[in-house]
This record gives structure tokens, sequence and C-alpha cells, in this order.
């Protein structure tokens, strides 16, 4: 393979107002504009919209992406590792292991091979497919958490804080309410806590329906049981209830006015973040990769070019461009320095 | 150490007041008594002094970490904590279960003082690298300061208490003052009677709050004593075995600073304990706050400081006389003793007495009172203060007996300038900034500010204020002259120290004004021009 350096060619992925785009290639991955054609890394919502005629995802990303943009969509379910033809170029998607479905994008034109990772982790995750190394040339990497302050524990350890702390929730006879992206963190979590327990736990609205798309792909979780608002008598102390971080401020929590609450994020690390949100308990879970998993990940694709995206990369940016790889920000519109969002 | 950590997050963990005592409690049940003494110690925002510095930590932090130093100064400048990023950084993975207890690390901690700086440098890792995150936390939250926990002392007296079988007024009696954080001192602590007491203890201050409503929803005024609330040190005098302490509210003794109200002190007699405030006090009566500011800060007073700011001591109340606690009695009684003890004082003193009383303003009904409140910016004092016949002398803050009434602040619209990241909750916010006024084309600097926004407007200036970022010095960033902001304080006056020339009293945000822009600021000849109204 030869490297980008030097080549008069266009970059073979651009980011314009559109999205990431592929112009041998004729089409746009995560677009965030009006595109004809589009590759989705996976079903978080600032990288699947509903802006493109045809989109091609992973084919466990299929139901998921339904549900998010509608079933009318013109989507084309992909194997992992089968590649195909769009334009001048052939694009393959490989697990990132981020959520159900997640891929990353490989794209080979001219013998030059580059790859965008959309979001992905290192960690072990029994509710996804398990990130996959993709040798490239140019790399194209998130970097949400990107400094070495960012390193995580184990998903189960985090599971048994979970689990201690719903326990002692039941001896003293609160509510827990632990706040989750809906899509991802939640069906992670009751998938860890099958090692603890097969206790019922309840699930918010928006929580409920994601869910059942991944048992139905066969993700093994403790049963759950969708909350009944109209049901004003019922009592959740010691119950765990699984919500969206959007419910915690909202007239929703008045339901349980004696909840512990508790929030499942990478942010949770720090402890002013924790702090400054005023949840009782912050378990630090991320589906994300650390810095670690960041720097060997870099490595072991072997790219001389690695661009980023999402968060502030400075110090990767500096510490690779030390090391002598090409390293430089991409600007997209994918989540960034907002914490709040961790899609 | 271990339990203690467990005892600190825990605290740090939940937002419930109960757990919080819960968990301090089942801490002391377990606790042998040192490292209660120091767990109470810390828990009440004492700190170490400081052995070493910021800079030297962090250095050390990229030797031992194998980071680059700027890599280091990145993660701390994004935590903002410098115990929390070297826990982040290096802990182990595992907590030590053989660790030594609270008491036996802050004896190594203080030991460090006699160790040369490699040694330094090699305890200081090794504790670093055998201890697992949350312990080693602790040890740096130790070796560069606080704790800050979020328990207030309230909160730790009620748990001392129950886990004494006491009464929390008693603990909290008992926390006040100088102690040494040591065996004995927890064993008094939590004892039925506490036998011959440090004479030099004071009372915990009796506080009053906010009037928000009209007065006349006070009731009758008859039931009310109005006094002038005064701008200076609030103060407690103590006379006792013939000794004579001064405390400040933020129970540091102040004695050897005002060897003029000393003086007049010797007159008091033996078990005598008066709530007052000190104030700058010449021939011609209260002086500006800020003459008083000369006098605080120094340890040793000059000649001509005590001629050119002689100082008085202006009595609020009595809570000892005698050598009997008389808190419990209703205002108006303490209220008589106060005054036949100051009178008998005067008596016996020169023309010239620095023990005063605070006068009581007669009034035949609220709307007196009131037009006599707008009399206070020119007699130099912050409003007046109502205070319930009856009332005992309360321990803290208890809603409803006594009452500060204070005049409106000043307001003026100001620019921001420049920002920097808060601490401890706030430490990866910008929360703490710095205002001006024009001076012709210039934006000058006349207060900084770090309350009065919520949270919500604390963390969108925040993000305003990083992407408008045009100089970084250090912590502090400038950001465009864009914001402008309604600033309210106490007091304004002229100042020589300070580049606008003016300096102000209690600065606060009164409110982002999104409908102003910077042009619309405030020019600082109009701010001088209240000075000039006084
Ligand atoms: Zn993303
Ligand atoms: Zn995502």
């Amino acid at each position: 393979m030869s490297s980008f350096q030097g080549s008069a060619n266009p970059p073979l992925l651009q980011a314009t107002r559109r999205g990431l785009d592929c112009a041998a290639g004729g089409f746009t991955i995560d677009p965030y504009r009006q595109t004809d054609v589009s590759v989705i890394t996976h079903a978080h919502a600032d990288h699947a919209r509903k802006v493109a005629n045809k989109y091609y995802a992973a084919n466990s990303a299929v139901a998921l992406l339904k549900k998010r943009l509608g079933d009318d969509i013109n989507i084309q379910g992909v194997e992992f590792g089968e590649p195909f033809v769009l334009g001048n170029v052939t694009v393959s998607l490989h697990p990132a292991g981020h959520v159900l479905g997640s891929a990353q994008v490989r794209v080979e034109h001219n013998n030059e091979v580059w790859v965008f990772t959309g979001d992905f982790k290192r960690d072990y995750d029994p509710s996804c497919e398990a990130f996959e190394v993709v040798p490239c040339n140019t790399f194209i990497t998130e970097a949400t958490f990107a400094l070495p302050v960012y390193r995580w524990q184990p998903g189960h350890e985090i599971a048994a804080d979970i689990w201690q702390w719903w326990q002692s929730m039941q001896q003293a006879n609160r509510p827990c309410v632990l706040f989750c992206y809906g899509l991802g963190k939640a069906q992670r979590v009751l998938s860890e806590l099958t090692a603890f327990t097969d206790k019922q736990v309840y699930l918010h609205g928006a929580v409920n329906p994601l869910t059942d798309i991944y048992r139905n792909a066969g993700i093994n979780m403790l049963p759950t049981v969708p909350i009944d608002l109209r049901d004003k008598k019922k009592l959740y102390d010691g119950e765990l209830i699984i919500a969206p971080p959007g419910a915690g401020g909202s007239t929703w929590m008045r339901r349980f006015p004696d909840a512990a609450t508790g929030f499942c994020s990478g942010w949770m690390r720090i402890r002013g973040n924790r702090r400054r949100r005023g949840y009782d308990r912050g378990f630090v879970l991320s589906d994300h990769a650390d810095w670690d998993g960041l720097l060997r990940t870099i490595a072991e694709t072997g790219a001389s070019q690695v661009l980023t995206t999402h968060g502030q990369a400075g110090a990767l940016i500096r510490l690779l461009t030390e090391q002598g790889i090409n390293a430089r920000e991409l600007h997209t519109q994918y989540s960034g320095e907002g914490d709040e969002a961790e899609a | 150490m271990k339990e203690f950590s467990r005892l600190y997050q825990t605290l740090d963990q939940t937002t419930s007041t109960n757990a919080k005592v819960v968990a301090m409690v089942e801490y002391f049940k377990h606790a042998p008594p040192p490292d209660a003494a120091w767990a109470v110690y810390f828990l009440s925002g004492k700190r170490l002094k400081r052995l070493i510095g910021a800079a030297k930590l962090r250095q050390w932090l990229a030797e031992c970490s194998d980071l680059p130093q700027w890599l280091v100064d990145d993660c701390y400048s994004s935590v903002g904590d410098l115990a929390e990023t070297i826990a982040l950084l290096i802990a182990s993975a595992t907590e030590n279960t053989t660790q030594g207890s609270l008491s036996g690390q802050v004896d190594e901690l203080r030991a460090l003082s006699k160790l040369d700086e490699t040694a330094q440098k090699n305890k200081v890792v090794q504790w670093w690298k055998s201890q697992g995150y949350a312990s080693c936390f602790i040890t740096n939250k130790l070796l560069t300061g606080g704790l800050r926990v979020g328990v207030s002392q309230l909160l730790l007296a009620r748990a001392v208490a129950q886990h004494a079988d006491l009464p929390r007024a008693v603990i909290l009696h008992r926390l006040m003052g100088d102690w040494t954080p040591d065996e004995s001192f927890w064993k008094t602590l939590i004892s039925e009677d506490d036998g011959a007491a440090d004479i030099s203890r004071p009372y915990p201050f009796c506080l009053a709050s906010p009037l928000e409503d009209e007065p006349q929803s006070l009731g009758e005024i008859s039931d009310w004593v109005a006094e002038w609330k005064w701008d200076g040190i609030r103060s407690q005098l103590i006379r006792r075995d013939g000794q004579t302490f001064l405390w400040s509210r933020g129970e540091e003794l102040i004695t050897t600073r005002f060897p003029e109200i000393v003086t007049a002190a010797a007159s008091l007699p033996d078990g005598t304990v008066l709530d007052g405030e000190v104030l700058p006090w010449n021939d011609h009566g209260v002086m500006p706050f800020n003459e008083l500011q000369r006098r605080i800060g120094r340890k040793t007073i000059g000649k001509k400081l005590l001629t050119e700011v002689p100082c008085v001591f202006l009595a609020y109340d009595c809570m000892e006389a005698g050598g009997v606690d008389i808190r419990e009695q209703p205002f108006k009684k303490r209220r008589t003793t106060l005054e036949s003890i100051i009178n008998a004082v005067r008596l016996v003193s020169s023309a010239d007495c620095r023990l005063s009383l605070s006068e009581c303003i007669d009034s035949p009904d609220w709307e007196a009172l009131a037009e006599k409140r707008s009399e206070s910016r020119q007699r130099l004092v912050e409003g007046l203060m109502l205070k319930q016949v009856s009332a005992p002398f309360h321990t803290g803050r208890n809603r409803g007996d006594y009452w500060k009434w204070k005049i409106d602040p000043y307001t003026v619209d100001a620019v921001m300038l420049y920002a920097q990241a808060g601490h401890g909750k706030r430490s990866n916010l910008y929360t703490d900034y710095t205002f001006g006024v024009w001076d012709g084309d210039t934006l000058v600097p006349i207060a900084k500010a770090y309350s009065g926004l919520d949270n919500k407007e604390i963390s969108q200036l925040d993000k305003w204020i990083r992407k408008h970022t045009v100089e970084r010095f250090g912590p502090v960033r400038s950001v465009t002259a864009e914001q402008v902001f309604e600033l309210a304080f106490e007091g304004i006056n002229l100042s020589t120290r300070h580049k606008s020339g003016i300096a102000v009293r209690f600065p606060r945000i009164a409110r982002w004004r999104h409908d102003l822009a910077a042009k619309d600021a405030d020019t600082l000849a109009c701010v001088k021009q209240m000075i000039s109204n006084d």
C-alpha cells in the first residue's frame, strides 16, 4: 500500500457540509444534510439522520435504524466483512464494538485504504459485536475521551458496583433510577447484570422499544417491563429503573420522589462532572475508547495518517505528531465537547 | 486510611443529609480515637500546612507516570483538581489492604517537613503508586490542602452528638475555638462532662436571616428590638480567669491585632462573653470598612496605624455573665445584663473607652423604622438588625427570631473581561469572573464575582467562554468583551490600590443582561458618582 502522503489525488474521505463525503464512491458516511447514497456507522442520533435516499448499514443495525428513522427508509443491510462496490471504491463494514450493529467503514480505492471508526470501544461488551482491528493508511478515529485521565475498568466490575448499589437501595426500600443512554448503554447494563441476578428491571418509555430490538437480536438481558405511569398506586421501592439522561430534570422524576439516582457515563470518571449534575452515584461506564484504547488501536492499524473526530483531541494529536505520525483534527458535526451527549 | 476514604466516598456520593450523618456515625463508632479526632479536624474544613507546592507535585507526577509534562498539565487543566488528577493518572488499580491508619498517614505527611527534596519525592511517589484510587485521592487532598466534602459544621456536630448521645449544641460549642486533634481531644469531645473547659473557647455565633418580606409580616413592632447592622468584623470578646480572647466569626483568634480593645476588656468581670462587632472608629464616628482592612492581616500593629485607625468593640449581646451561660434567657433580659456590664466598664474607663454598646433604635411603628433605615448609607451601616425580644441566643441560623433588614445594594452594568476555573465542585467550569466598565474607550476591571448565576447559566457561560477565549494567562482566560452583567455590591470606596481607582464590597452577579451590548455598559465616571452620592 502506498501512503497517501505526497499523492496528487484528493483525499478519499473529506469532511464537508454534508458529512464525511467519498467523492470517488459517490456516497456520504453518516450525513447530516441531504444526500443521495449514505453509509451509516450506527444508529445514534448524531450519526444517523433522515437525510439520504439510500442507506447502507450492518445487518444488525437495520432494525434499530428503522426504529429511529422510520420503516419507510430505503435501507440495505450488509454482512460484516463482506466487500461491496460503490462508484469506484470498495467498501466493507467491520464491527466497532460501540453498540449493536455499530460499524467501522473501510474504503479502498487505488490501493489506498481509509477507515472511519464512527464511535468505537475496545472493552468487552456482551450486547454487541467485538471491535475488529482493520489495517489502513489513514485512520479516522473518534477521540471523545482523548486524555490519559480517561481509563476504564472492565464493564463487569462496574456492573458489580451497580448491583451493590441496587442491593443497598433494596435494603433502604428506595427506588434507584439509573440514567443510561437509551440505545446501547442501557442494554449493556441489562446484559452485564445477568451475572448477578435475574430480577426484573423497569424501563422508561424511551428505552423500552430499543431493548425489545436487542432481545429480538438474541442478546441475553434481565427481564424488563415498561413503566406504566397511569398506575398511580404502584410502588417502586427497591426496584431498578433505567431511564435516558434527559428524563433526569423532567416531571417524569416526580413519580419517584425518594429515588437514589445514578448515571452511567465515561464523563463520570471526573468527580466535578458528577457533582455538578447532582447524581448520587456516577458509574464510569463508556461505550467509547479510553486513552489506552485509542493509542493501542491507532498503533495496531499501522496508519501513517490519523484524523480525529468528536471532542478535543489536541493532546492526542500532539502526542502522535511527536511520534512521527501525521495527525490532525477533522471538523465534523459528530457530538464533541458537549459533555451531555455521549453518542 | 481505608475506612476514612470509604467515609469520604460515601459523603461524596450522596446528596441526602441523613445518609451523610449515618455514614459519619458509623465511622466514629469504629474509628480509633486519634483517627476520629483527625476526621473531625478535616471534616470541619481545617487543613494541614501545605508542605509541597503544586508545581513540584506536577513535575514529580510527569516523571513517575512516564507522561510528558505538557500532557500532565493538559490533564490537570481539564480535571481542574490536582489531587484528583494525580489519582486518575497513577493510583494503583487495587486498594492496598495493609495500609495504615488516618492518623498514621497524617503523621507521615507532617514528617515530610523534616526531609530533603529527594526523600520527600520518594515518599510521595511511593504513596501514589501503592494506594488505590480512593486512598491516593485522600492522601493528595491532605497533601495539597483541604478536603471540601460538603459537610457543614452543623451536620458534623449532629453526627458526633448522635454518636456521643449528647445535645448538638454542646458538641458545636466544644468544636469552637482552638484545639489539637488528638486522642484526648476526641475523648473530651464525646464525654458527658468536659471538666475544666478551655477558657478561650467561644460560643457558636447566632446568625440572622435576610428579611425578604415587608417588616409588617413580623407582627407588632413592640415585640422587636432594632439595631444598626454594622459593617465590620463580627466578633466574640471573652474575659475569663483574668485573660482576654477576641475571636472572629471565622474562628480566628484576633486578640493581638486589637490591643486597644484588649486594654478596655481588662475592666470586664471574669466570666464574661460578649457578642459584637469590631469597627474602625475615630473622634468623628465609624470609618469606612477599607480602613479596617488596613488593620486586618497584620499580626503586629504599629503606633501610627493605631492612631490612624483606632478600633472599638461594639457589643450586641451577652452569652455569659458571672461565669454562667445565659444563652437560653430571653433577649430582653440578656440586653439588660449587657447594658449593666458595659456601663460599669465605661464608668471606670477613660472618656475614650474602646468598648461600647450597640444602640437600640426606638420607633413607634414599622413606617418610622423604615424611615430610619433610609439613613443607613449616610451612617455607613448596611441596614438594620431586628431581634425578637424573647428569643434565646441560638446556635447558628434559626429562622424567625433574628433578621437582617439590609438596604438595597448598588448595581452597575459591567462587561466580562476574564474568566477563571472555580474550585472543588466547580473545578472544571469557568465560574470566577472579572468585570469591567468603560473609562473612555477602554474597559477597566472593577470587580471579581463568582456567585449569582444558576447552574444552567454557568454551563452556558462556560461554553461561551471556551469559544471566545482571546488569550490565556495560566488558569485565567481573557474573553471577547461582549457579555454584560448587572452586578450588585454593598459598598464602594476610593482606592489607590486598584487600577480603576475604586474598590467595591461583596460584588455579585444580579443577572445576565442578554439585552445589553458591551457598549451599553456603565462608565467608570458614573460608578464613581455613586461614592459622592453617599
Ligand atoms: Zn458519535
Ligand atoms: Zn455513538
